[in-house]
């Protein structure tokens, strides 16, 4: 009896904290910053340099929304999250939208009652080897010991894959990434496994980078993507569009180069227009002006650019396009028509 | 007898010998090594393994530390110039060098007018002055840009000094105010400092308008006096419901919880908004958010610190106490606060209480967490300080009750001052607890010193880097408890009086 009555305070708590968030877009605009829940560090997607200022690839999503919202992509503030406070934050309403490489699930977005706007990043987990093991795909893995974080979802994903290949492995459990990395470099496990653009990352810091293997295999999906509450659509519109609008904007060559130029006048292509403004009112059935996209792609660029600046091949983390290409190039990005 | 002794003695010397040093193996060095090192085959044997174990330790550690790199833009950099000087092992300082800053204040922002009009006038009007980049209307991300040259061309000596004047100035306050409190030879004057000190840190550190500080300030005092004059003219009781009333109509409105909407109460925002009208003073208002670093630490471990102890004592009396409310709540109190780890706590803080406050209240996090760890600290502040009032002997209480005091009399005369002495190393060891308890707070997403290593490692020119962070984190948290300690032991031998 006690219990239910508590529990029935609770949700009801949960109700009224989640119709004062109904208005997000009107709260982001009074309050005149963006609140993005973001990672507290992770290489190539969010980081802070020597001047306190936050640079990567997730970050670049929280400042093209502030630049479609308000105006300026500097007008972020960023809430650390770790991963397990990060949903809780976002539902009591101390973010306003959670881009913090979350991985797309059903139960996250049905039982946790968020909602998932898009894939910002298709992952996967990997596995890395020393080169001199002379390994050249997982399954040839039989009998290793694997260096693994304790809790997370790629403990099972290796589970299952070494149940599947019918082959044995010995696992050495780890707390942090941080830690993985220092093991795997003592010898303490033949193999580290955890998110492909992880393990990219990871390599680079070491000494000889040349000296490990990132194996083919990819075991399991994890689609990254941006978050927001359940009951908000106009805000989750704008979230959505703005992924979509960096993917588009890819796909028909608008840069953050030509971007004031193509937005000048009205151009040959007319999906280009809609989206610069120069033609049709998109801007304003989202609530927004019309000029929303120019800001976007002249404070951020377009996914492409996005890509190369933070985690692409010129970078330290030195990922390659693989499945986060255009549909056009035979990757997975694919953004709804803007009409 | 005395004749047997007059034919054994041949000789007796007529003067005094002049003293003689002792022999070169009785005294200085040579003895304390003997004695203390080598005073048998066993102990020499275990003086020879430690000088070993030692030596090995320093050659391993040593060379890494001395030979560290201090100027590099990288670990790879470092690297390379560790390399190129053909080291085994080296140090890479640099990420220090470069980020100290961010590690003290995390990323609280610099005051960039102040070191722009200051130190870089030239390039400022060359960027189209002040409004041009620090105005209303200006164009953030060229803000941004013209900062990040600006500290790079000034370097971080400069910017630490005259970029974050507010804080530091804050902590040198924090010196001047804690002195009277923690040396008892300062004139008493300087407690009231220390009373003010609490509103001018508020305001140092949070900034906003001048006025809410000085009004809150205001407030407390009015309170407080018209208690004193009621109560002078028509009895204590009275007093004392006349400085409540006065305080809540400040403050808070209780008229709203009945329903009464008067649109008066409370007080306070309406004379803040005629005199922001009428003085517009103030700093930039700075959000708990950008709090950070060892600034954070400091903050959170202080406040706790300063508001614990008061809490704790009233605790402990409260669980000596005979009346049944009192002494049964501060045994509950103490007991669910002492029986819930710290961590569990502050999730609560961060998590959970947002759920039961009523919607659209943002109750600041760094307030929230100030509250937990200060109940927590003041639940273990309580069974020691209980643990110094036990060891008091009764004949202390019945002295005190034999002189006519009354009970807050015979506790602040007699009691505590005993009691609170015999408790200083377990209180002091609280408070150093306390303090390092603070990077907890990492769990919860406030940025501490630990939490800042990860975003700094998360950097791709800083990524793979561990013990350098570490060590500065540690480094800095040791001074401030070797500080603490020695502190209780010079309070202990000034205290001593019964062992004179």
């Amino acid at each position: 009896m006690k219990k239910t009555l508590i529990f029935g305070a609770m949700a009801a708590a949960g109700l009224a904290a989640g119709a004062v968030s109904a208005g997000t877009m009107d709260d982001v605009k009074a309050r005149g910053t963006l609140k993005c829940g973001s990672n507290e560090g992770l290489a190539g997607f969010a980081a802070p340099d020597a001047n306190g200022v936050w640079n990567g690839f997730d970050v670049s999503l929280c400042r093209a929304i502030a630049a479609a919202v308000l105006g300026d992509p500097q007008a972020v503030e960023f809430v650390p999250l770790t991963s397990q406070t990060r949903f809780t934050a976002l539902a009591a309403g101390e973010v306003d939208v959670l881009i913090r490489n979350s991985t797309w699930t059903y139960s996250r977005d049905t039982d946790l009652k968020l909602d998932f706007k898009g894939v910002n990043y298709y992952d996967g987990q990997g596995f890395m080897v020393q080169k001199s093991l002379g390994v050249s795909s997982a399954k040839e893995l039989d009998g290793a010991t694997v260096c693994i974080q304790t809790g997370t979802t790629t403990e099972l994903n290796l589970a299952d894959f070494f149940r599947v290949n019918n082959i044995s492995y010995e696992p050495v459990p780890v707390a942090t990434n941080a830690e993985g990395q220092q093991q795997y470099l003592a010898g303490a496990c033949d193999v580290y496994t955890t998110d492909i653009s992880g393990l990219a990352a990871t390599r680079a810091t070491f000494e000889n980078p040349g000296d490990h293997v990132i194996l083919p295999e990819v075991v399991s999906k994890e689609p990254l993507g941006p978050v927001v509450r359940h009951g908000d659509n106009e805000w989750g519109d704008i979230v959505g569009w703005t992924l979509n609008l960096l993917i588009a904007a890819e796909e028909l060559g608008i840069t953050s180069a030509n971007v004031a130029e193509l937005a000048a006048a009205p151009t040959a292509n007319p999906e280009v227009n809609r989206i610069l403004g120069t033609e049709g009112e998109l801007g304003a059935m989202m609530g927004l002006d019309k000029d929303w996209a120019v800001r976007v792609i002249s404070a951020v660029g377009n996914y492409g650019e996005v890509f190369e600046r933070n985690i692409g091949e010129a970078t330290p983390v030195g990922l390659a396009r693989g499945l986060n290409a255009q549909w056009t190039n035979g990757g997975l990005l694919y953004a709804p028509p803007f009409r | 007898m005395s004749e047997t002794h007059a034919q054994t003695v041949g000789f007796v010397r007529g003067q005094m010998l002049p003293p003689a040093p002792p022999p070169v193996g009785q005294s200085g060095p040579i003895r304390w090594i003997r004695e203390n090192l080598v005073s048998n085959w066993f102990n020499a044997i275990l003086t020879v393994v430690s000088l070993f174990v030692i030596w090995w330790l320093l050659s391993s550690i040593l060379p890494w530390t001395l030979n560290g790199i201090w100027n590099a833009g990288s670990l790879a950099e470092c690297r390379e110039i560790r390399d190129a000087r053909g080291l085994e092992s080296a140090a890479c300082w640099a990420v220090i060098n470069e980020r100290w800053l961010q590690m003290l204040f995390g990323f609280y922002p610099i005051d960039a007018r102040l070191l722009a009009t200051l130190f870089y006038s030239e390039q400022l009007a060359a960027a189209g002055g002040v409004e041009a980049i620090f105005g209303a209307g200006a164009d953030s991300t060229a803000r941004i840009e013209f900062v990040a040259q600006m500290r790079a061309d000034l370097g971080n000596t400069i910017v630490f000094f005259f970029g974050y004047w507010r804080p530091l100035l804050a902590l040198a306050l924090l010196v001047v105010a804690v002195a009277p409190v923690l040396y008892g030879n300062l004139p008493r004057k300087m407690l009231w400092f220390s009373l003010v000190y609490l509103f001018v840190a508020f305001f140092l550190l949070w900034g906003g308008s001048v006025w809410l500080p000085i009004l809150t300030a205001a407030g407390f005092a009015a309170s407080f006096f018209l208690a004193r004059a009621v109560s002078a003219l028509s009895g204590a009781l009275l007093g004392l419901l006349a400085g409540i009333l006065f305080f809540l109509l400040f403050f808070f409105d209780p008229l709203g919880l009945v329903g009464l909407d008067l649109g008066l109460f409370p007080v306070l925002p309406h004379l803040r908004a005629v005199l922001d009208a009428a003085v517009p003073l103030g700093l930039s208002f700075i959000p708990s958010d950008d709090f950070g670093g060892f600034m954070l630490a400091i903050i959170i471990g202080t406040s706790g610190i300063v508001l614990s102890l008061p809490l704790g004592i009233a605790l402990a009396l409260g669980r000596q106490s005979d009346m049944f409310i009192i002494n049964k709540s501060s045994i509950i109190f103490i007991e669910v606060i002492r029986g819930v780890p710290l961590i569990v706590w502050l999730f609560t803080a961060s998590l959970l209480l947002n759920y039961f406050l009523p919607p659209g209240t943002t109750f600041d996090l760094l307030l929230r967490v100030i509250i937990m760890v200060t109940l927590f600290a003041s639940a273990y502040l309580a069974e020691v300080i209980r643990g110094g009032l036990a060891a008091l002997p009764k004949g202390q209480y019945e002295a005190a009750d034999s002189l006519g005091l009354d009970y807050w009399k015979a506790m602040r005369l007699i009691i505590l001052p005993q009691a609170l002495k015999i408790s200083i190393p377990g209180i002091v060891n609280t408070f150093i607890g306390l303090f390092k308890d603070t990077t907890l707070v990492v769990f919860i997403g406030l940025r501490d010193p630990l939490g800042l290593t990860n975003a700094i490692r998360a950097t791709g020119e800083w990524n793979g880097i561990y013990w350098e962070l570490y060590i500065f984190v540690g480094l800095l948290f040791f001074i401030f408890c070797f500080f603490m300690s020695r502190y209780s032991l010079y309070l202990e031998r000034k205290l001593q009086t019964d062992r004179r």
